[in-house]
């Protein structure tokens, strides 16, 4: 096969993953979604994990160490077996945060902070980088053994020709499909399907091989086992520590790996799909691993001496002359590489532009979040060159490095890197009690003790560590040697490396946690990344009413694009129940904003552009204070609310009352203009008739004339009385009336009062009961007018009280100052709905009884009002009773 | 809920579900527990040739992948089953 041909092969399986991709999102864009999104395609999206490093190197790591390299695949098997742990809550919070990556997760978790992202991703970028260039490594040897025999292939140039179009290729195709849509949440459909098949491809190559070599070369499984036995790798020799150690580190690293993130957490559907991987990914891992020992023992076996094991899954079928099955190894190998790296140049690519370009581009541009122009070709452009950087970075340290140290270790050294975020991500979601601060010092703890113990020393001894430090220490510290810190000398540099870093990374993070205190911004996050099976709903940050709705519109158009901002701010007005397409800024609306911008640009960026426009980057004390205050004020409100709506029914009651009393009133009055006519009609008949018979003379004795006579006189007295009673009423209320004030004593009024009821109704049957002693109470006021209404109160009680023995008392008293004169007869009283109409004009306690004209109460009321006292019936006694209140200085003035 | 003759009986047979729900949950939750106890017993086997074989530590180490495979495929397809319709069980008091 000469190298051409092979060229020609990867360059059209190169065409046929492209296309489909291609495929893929056409299908996605039709909306056939249903099948990209099964389960399986899910499950076969993880195995990115298995990367050109475990295709290749695995075999390698079994001739060289025996069963070792089991324990990189029981780490990952048992943590998607162990779901429920872990995998599952951190699947349901980057789904409810919206989360785009690894570093995203971390800083939305610790506040929102930047400084954690940008932490975080650099971290990943320094543990990425020689995992990409490992990768480029495996395809240009893989291409190598093919162009070992073909003229012109030699070491150097070429080889690093390959590299860097292999480079440029995946850098292309990542930049492509990688960066379809802005939205980091929203699957990659193309690149996700390309892996699955990839997949597939690294899958079934692996299982070729290792059916031809059991059955093909060895004749059987039982004779493949024996022949294992028989090998080098006949005994069982793992390290313990090793084994435990690399168990450990590949569980957390398959937690950690920005890759493995994107496809577990970023780019999951949802709980079924979990589900299915749980056992299914276990089990890819498992067929991965199942023919890696009888590959390298026949290997061992066939192969020269100084031949590289790291190769054998290709060079064995190459030896035996199956070309067709090397080109498909080959395939595989390839698959392996290009979906590692497509996946962790996206990975990182979203890290970078999110929590390193972005911010710095909306800091240096300065014009602030609000200014309308679209910016999210600026996030697809910082996208795509960070896709790019990645790629090259990888070629770069492989062209730097120039391909040295066995595949293994590498990649251990990466694993360890991106492990020392395991501390703050669980802590993160399991720990309320994590803080930013915490996380920041286990972070840059266990970065440090990784950089100094393994990534530096892995570099080469020619690196930037000397064999002098190595050997020495730093300066002569020998408890600072990298590869026996604290003096512990002698152990595995790796299990020393990852005893180190781990240990002092998590005290550090706890330790950190403990003695700092949480911004209130990341108390809420915490909640709601621990409790997240809780309460799915966001943490109320934002604090409304500040932001403006339109500055919010610009901004969010530039990031989602002006038809889905549209239809983002139409849909979050309609659930208001907002007129038009502007909803208010209510903490829920912008809460929603911030999430949906984090899809795009991250958390902290998000954060950071909403709070450009809303005031304050974060909540502060005194913004939770006033969310309290609010709170407060909205109790106050609806306390005042009850109130007013209490008054309000009262005054309705009121109003009713009044109603009632017109209503009454209307009625007495039609009775009362019936009553009057009667009264004055009645002496006016009397009188016309006695008149008339005196005009007309004729045989009248003079007895008789006398009497008539006196009987008109007397009807028109009483209907001079009348007309007086309804003047003096008139003149009373017109205020018109001048008060005469003299002196006197309320004793002697009384009697006058009494005196006069008593003599015109000639009723000696009313007892009345007085106290004299208490009447000597001299006042200054206007004397006729009291007696007048003395005399009203008296006489009606003649008139009024039904008792067998009528009897008034009259008491005397002072209440609060004022002089109080009682009268309270033995009556049945007055009836209650009457009580409140006697003292109204025209108004008659019961019809035809007595035959007043039913002003005198209402004379009294004028008369009290203008002497400055009051008259009122007391409720409660057995008969009538009414008070009369004279004020303070009548009584006072006198003594 | 579904017409039953009896007003008590598809009560009971739901909280007997919800049960069985909660138990399969528990022993999802102990299945990665016990892979690693399986999976440390290699340590304290002794290296060389005292040791086993190493196609004898293959079987052993692939019969324990291969048996939490299928355990954790029963536990998640009668988990599936119990689930449906029921919505997702978030009120589950979390680890």
């Amino acid at each position: 096969m000469t190298l051409n041909a092979l060229v020609a092969i990867c360059l059209s399986y190169v065409v046929f993953l492209f296309a489909v991709a291609f495929v893929a999102e056409r299908w996605a864009m039709r909306g056939r979604v249903r099948w990209l999104r099964s389960p399986i395609v899910y499950t076969l999206s993880l195995s990115i994990y298995c990367t050109a490093w475990t295709f290749y190197g695995a075999v390698g790591a079994a001739a060289r160490s025996g069963l070792e390299y089991l324990a990189i695949y029981l780490g990952p098997s048992l943590v998607m077996i162990g779901w429920w742990w872990a995998v599952r809550k951190l699947v349901r919070i980057g789904r409810s945060q919206r989360i785009t990556s690894i570093a995203d997760l971390i800083s939305s978790r610790y506040g929102k902070s930047n400084l954690l992202a940008i932490g975080v991703t650099v971290l990943a970028v320094v543990g990425t980088t020689p995992y990409i260039a490992l990768q480029l490594q495996s395809v240009t040897l893989s291409f190598e053994v093919f162009g070992r025999d073909a003229p012109g292939a030699g070491a150097g140039e070429p080889q690093r020709l390959t590299a860097f179009w292999v480079a440029v290729g995946l850098a292309l195709f990542t930049g492509l499909f990688g960066t379809r849509n802005l939205d980091a949440n929203e699957r990659h459909h193309g690149v996700v399907m390309a892996i699955a098949v990839e997949a597939v491809v690294k899958l079934a190559a692996l299982l070729s091989v290792g059916i031809f070599v059991v059955w093909g070369l060895s004749g059987g499984v039982a004779e493949t086992l024996a022949r294992i036995d028989a090998s080098a790798l006949g005994s069982w020799q793992a390290d313990g520590g090793r084994w435990a150690g690399i168990t450990f580190l590949s569980a957390a690293a398959f937690l950690c790996l920005p890759r493995i993130f994107q496809v577990l957490v970023v780019e999951a559907g949802d709980d079924a799909h979990l589900r299915t991987a749980s056992w299914a990914f276990p089990a890819y891992l498992m067929l991965m691993s199942l023919f890696v020992v009888p590959i390298a023992v026949v290997g061992l076996d066939l192969m020269p001496a100084g031949a590289n094991p790291d190769l054998f899954v290709l060079t064995v079928p190459l030896s035996q002359g199956q070309e067709g099955l090397a080109v498909l190894s080959f395939l595989g190998g390839f698959s392996s590489a290009t979906s590692m790296v497509i996946v962790a140049a996206i990975a990182l690519s979203t890290m970078v532009s999110n929590h390193i370009v972005m911010p710095i581009w909306l800091r240096v541009t300065g014009d602030g979040a609000s200014v309308s122009g679209d910016v999210r070709h600026v996030v697809l452009t910082a996208r795509r060159v960070s896709i790019g950087c990645v790629v090259m970075l990888g070629y770069l340290y492989y062209s730097v490095s120039g391909g040295g140290g066995a595949l293994a270790e590498i990649g251990l050294v990466s694993f360890a890197g991106v492990a020392q975020v395991l501390p703050a991500m669980l802590g993160g979601i399991f720990w309320r009690g994590a803080t930013r601060v915490g996380a920041v010092a286990g972070l840059s703890t266990g970065f440090a003790i990784w950089l100094w113990t393994l990534f530096l020393p892995s570099i080469g001894a020619g690196g930037v560590i000397s064999p002098e430090i190595l050997a020495e220490g730093p300066w002569g510290l020998g408890w600072l040697r990298p590869q026996a810190l604290f003096g512990i000398a002698g152990m595995d540099p790796l299990l020393h490396a990852i005893l180190w870093s781990m240990s002092l990374n998590a005290l550090a993070f706890f330790t950190g946690s403990v003695a700092s205190f949480p911004t209130p911004l990341e108390r809420l996050q915490g909640a709601q990344f621990v409790n997240v099976f809780q309460h799915s709903a966001g943490p109320r940050s934002w604090t409304g009413g500040v932001a403006q709705t339109e500055d919010l519109m610009v901004m969010a158009q530039r990031i989602l694009g002006a038809e889905d901002a549209l239809a983002l701010f139409a849909r979050e007005a309609r659930r208001q129940g907002v007129r038009g397409d502007l909803p208010d800024p209510s903490p829920d609306f912008l809460e929603t904003l911030e999430r949906e911008l984090a899809g795009s640009v991250g958390a902290a960026t998000a954060h950071a552009m909403v709070g450009q426009i809303v005031g304050g980057a974060s909540v502060s004390v005194e913004d939770l204070m006033a969310v309290a205050d609010e709170s407060a004020q909205l109790l106050e409100y609806s306390a005042r609310l009850e109130a007013q709506s209490a008054e309000l029914s009262r005054t309705a009651a009121q109003l009713r009352d009044a109603n009632r009393k017109l209503t009454r009133l209307s009625v007495q009055k039609d009775a009362f203009l019936s009553q009057i006519s009667h009264e004055l009609r009645t002496p006016m008949t009397s009188i016309r008739a006695f008149s008339e018979i005196l005009r007309d003379g004729g045989t009248i004795g003079d007895g008789d004339q006398t009497r008539f006579a006196s009987i008109i006189h007397d009807e028109a007295v009483r209907l001079t009385r009348l007309l007086d009673d309804l003047l003096d009423l008139s003149v009373l209320e017109n205020g018109q009336v001048s008060l005469n004030l003299r002196e006197g004593t309320l004793g002697a009024l009384l009697d006058r009062a009494v005196a006069a009821a008593s003599a015109g109704e000639g009723g000696a049957t009313l007892r009345i009961r007085r106290d004299h002693a208490a009447e000597d109470v001299r006042l200054v006021t206007d004397l006729d007018r009291l007696t007048q209404v003395f005399i009203n109160l008296v006489s009606n009680a003649g008139k009024y009280c039904d008792a067998q023995r009528p009897e008034l008392h009259i008491r005397v008293g002072r209440a609060e100052g004022r002089l109080i004169v009682d009268f309270l007869d033995n009556g049945s009283g007055i009836a209650p709905e009457a009580r409140d109409t006697i003292f109204e004009k025209f108004s008659r306690v019961a019809d035809q009884k007595a035959g007043g004209a039913g002003l005198g109460l209402a004379i009294c009321r004028q008369i009290m009002a203008r002497l400055g006292g009051d008259i009122r019936y007391l409720p409660g006694r057995s008969g009538a009773a009414f008070r009369v209140e004279l004020p303070h200085e009548v009584a006072l003035a006198a003594q | 809920m579904s017409a039953g003759p009896g007003r008590g009986a598809p009560l009971v047979f739901l909280e007997r579900r919800t049960y069985r729900q909660r138990r399969l949950r528990d022993a999802a939750r102990l299945l990665p527990v016990v892979g690693l106890f399986a999976w440390t017993v290699p340590l304290f086997w002794p290296t060389g040739p005292a040791g086993p074989t190493t196609s004898g530590a293959l079987t052993y180490i692939f019969g324990v992948w291969v048996a939490l495979v299928c355990a954790g495929a029963l536990l998640s397809r009668r988990g599936a089953t119990g689930e449906e319709g029921r919505g997702d069980p978030g009120g589950d008091a979390g680890p």
